[in-house]
């Protein structure tokens, strides 16, 4: 298969299923143009990792229907594993192939006027507010073709909104789960956080059939209003066949804070893009971002904070492992912008290698065009220390046990950071079986 | 049971090529508590390390063995298992692992699958061997030696041991960088493992560690060997004395050996 494969998807195919879903016009027009779009942009070109001859193209994009289901106990037992079943305060959707199946929220959610809602109904039930933000200041539609087929074809995601003021207690978790092995998702999420609120998120993306081949193109979009916090888990899991386009952005107002904690798990090719644009004087952007690479796995991860705000900080941690015959690409880049005095960049990317066969780079980027800011970053690829692994031995530890404590180390950022213990405990579960 | 011996004979090591213990000769009993001394880079945590099987230094020649059991034919973890024990000079950082998992996974490495130890046990031991070296009790949720200070190093390391309780330890360097009251914490823990089950070799620069800690044996360590032994009374001489009377007596010019000289 190649690129030039002609596109099954036209203007007709778009039309027709954006009125089925019985979208406001500004979207359907926002898809057609998108689609038209599509045909001309190229792939994007992701730095050392050569992607044209990976599947964007063939997989199925309409699942059709969906029926819910009345009960966490009817879901697949591995998406059931990644729930919470004790908290008292549940809020979660559940979507397969791309359609909300289930769906809880607290009452108390909608006391204090949040909307979590899936970006179908949201787009049905609040176009306005849905178009306020939909493919707004973080992301464009014209990027590359990914962008445009991600706009043209949207199938599924999620919309929240938390007013001025409202702090959300408890973390909102979706699970994007693709049951249908060739279904194709292109999944929106949007988070709305307006001035000094709060809120928590936490996604996961799964899928569970190994070889056939199917195409994820996901974006979110985060938009962090003054001195409001936003926390943003997310752990992506899809399985060998699915080739993953992955985009989050974050635009963060003045005093903002705006943290990622990204495990990104996919046994499949990938090429993520986290993007934080610190747009606000004295905004803040923590980014933490870990991952395995195994067989013959091809990835490239994107982490940038682009500083326009003065007094902005952003820190990225990316940490890396890298077995078999795995292939990844690690670029951090902070950008500090003219104008941005006294902001602060740091970024780390620690790649470790498990195997001689694999290939592991780390970038770390620099782009400062102002005087009067701090910016620090440092890098490293190597085996595991065997100092460590002396001193652990020397303790009765096994070779083999040293190794693994010394992994889950290395990755625990990330896995500390998520909020709820369910999907902590999933995330423990992929890493063990990933390395070993 | 009857302590353990460990009886190191006509050992050679050296490191990337050049010889650092050059015949050495040591035999320590349970109940015993050895104490090397000697001036810097005369070869004494090289001996510490070589014993528990470092990947950087190379045994050439000689044996080690414990209760007549090949350690040098051992992983470093079968060292562990077999009642050995090295608290180091510079232990590892090891980001994202607590102290408390660390330790919990020593434990149970050592006691063998099927009979780990249960965790409130575990947590009221390592309490209280908190308690007794006066640490605080956040140190067991912190990540192993990670931004510890110096002497947070070194109380880990006795945590360790006692938490541990192996049959033959050796500590190198472990009064370094203490102040007197880490010292004497530090002392009052190695000294509550005194037991005729527990054989002891402490490696220090300093006297003053031996105030509080009375050896049975002093070694003295120069050009990789030992070169002079005694009892307690011989460490006396040397804090009084220094070094330079044991050069003139054995014809020792320069002390030091190999590439740290």
């Amino acid at each position: 298969m190649s690129v030039d494969t002609k596109w099954t998807y036209d203007e007709n195919y778009v039309r027709e299923y954006s009125q089925k879903r019985g979208e406001p016009e500004w979207l359907t027009e926002q898809r057609l143009t998108a689609i038209r779009l599509a045909d001309e942009l190229e792939l994007p070109k992701p730095e050392k990792t050569n992607i044209k001859t990976w599947n964007f193209t063939e997989f199925k994009h309409d699942s059709g229907e969906a029926a819910p289901i009345q009960s966490v106990d009817d879901l697949h037992e591995d998406v059931q594993a990644l729930i919470d079943r004790s908290t008292e305060e549940q809020n979660l959707i559940v979507f397969r192939d791309g359609k909300p199946i289930y769906r809880t929220e607290s009452d108390h959610l909608k006391e204090q006027g949040v909307l979590f809602l899936d970006i179908e109904t949201a787009a049905r039930e609040h176009s306005d507010l849905l178009k306020k933000y939909f493919m707004g200041s973080a992301v464009e539609v014209d990027e590359h073709r990914l962008t445009a087929l991600h706009v043209a074809l949207l199938n599924g995601g999620t919309f929240i909104y938390v007013p001025k003021n409202v702090t959300v207690e408890a973390p909102l978790q979706t699970i994007y789960w693709q049951e249908d092995p060739e279904a194709g998702l292109f999944n929106h999420v949007i988070v709305a956080a307006e001035d000094n609120s709060q809120v928590t998120y936490l996604e996961n993306y799964a899928s569970f059939n190994r070889e056939q081949s199917a195409v994820a193109n996901i974006i979110s979009e985060v938009y962090t209003g003054q001195n409001a916090k936003v926390s943003y888990g997310g752990v992506d899991h899809f399985e060998k066949g699915v080739t993953t386009y992955v985009n989050r952005r974050g635009y963060v107002e003045k005093d903002g804070y705006l943290e990622w904690a990204l495990g990104q798990m996919n046994e499949g090719n990938t090429v993520s893009d986290n993007t934080t644009v610190l747009q606000g004087d004295g905004s803040h952007a923590d980014t933490k971002a870990v991952s395995i690479g195994r067989e013959d796995q091809s990835q490239n991860f994107w982490t940038n904070i682009v500083h326009y705000g003065k007094h902005s900080t952003g820190h990225i941690l990316t940490h890396g492992v890298m077995k078999d015959k795995a292939s990844s690409i690690f670029n951090g880049v902070t950008k500090i912008k003219h104008g941005a005095t006294k902001a602060d960049g740091q970024q780390t990317e620690r790649v470790l290698m498990l195997s001689e066969r694999a290939r592991g780079d780390a970038n770390p980027i620099l782009l400062i065009d102002e005087d009067d800011v701090t910016a620090g970053h440092a890098a490293s690829v190597g085996r595991v220390d065997p100092m460590q692994m002396f001193y652990m031995m020397s303790r009765g530890i096994t070779r083999t046990e040293a190794e693994r404590l010394i992994i889950h180390g290395f990755l625990a950022p990330v896995v500390n950071e998520l909020p709820i213990q369910a999907v902590k405990e999933r995330l423990t579960e992929v890493i063990e079986r990933k390395v070993y | 049971m009857a302590g353990s011996t460990l009886k190191i004979e006509g050992l050679h090591v050296e490191i990337d090529g050049s010889e650092i213990i050059k015949g050495l000769d040591l035999e320590i009993n349970g109940g015993e508590i050895h104490a090397i001394m000697g001036p810097n880079g005369t070869g004494k945590s090289t001996l510490a390390s070589a014993i528990m099987g470092h990947p950087r230094y190379e045994i050439t020649q000689g044996s080690v063995h414990l209760d007549g059991k090949d350690v040098l034919e051992m992983e470093v973890d079968e060292r562990a298992h077999a009642g050995m024990f090295l608290a180091m000079q510079y232990p590892s950082e090891i980001s994202g692992v607590t102290n408390s998992d660390f330790m919990r996974s020593a434990i149970n490495s050592n006691r063998g699958e099927g009979d780990e130890i249960s965790l409130m046990k575990f947590i009221r031991k390592m309490d209280s061997k908190m308690d007794e070296l006066e640490i605080d009790q956040s140190f067991s949720q912190r990540y192993l030696n990670e931004g510890f200070s110096g002497g947070e190093k070194k109380r880990n390391e006795i945590l360790q041991l006692l938490m541990l309780e192996p049959r033959i330890a050796i500590l190198d360097e472990i009064d370094s960088g203490l102040d007197i009251d880490a010292l004497k914490v530090v002392s009052k823990g190695i000294n509550s493992m005194k037991s005729p089950d527990f054989g002891c070799l402490i490696i220090t620069h300093y006297q003053r560690l031996l105030n509080y800690i009375t050896p049975d044996k002093v070694h003295v360590m120069m050009q990789g060997r030992i070169v002079k032994s005694g009892g307690a009374e011989l460490a006396q001489r040397l804090e009084e004395e220094g070094y330079d009377w044991i050069k003139e007596e054995l014809g020792i010019e320069d002390e030091k050996v190999g590439e740290q000289a």
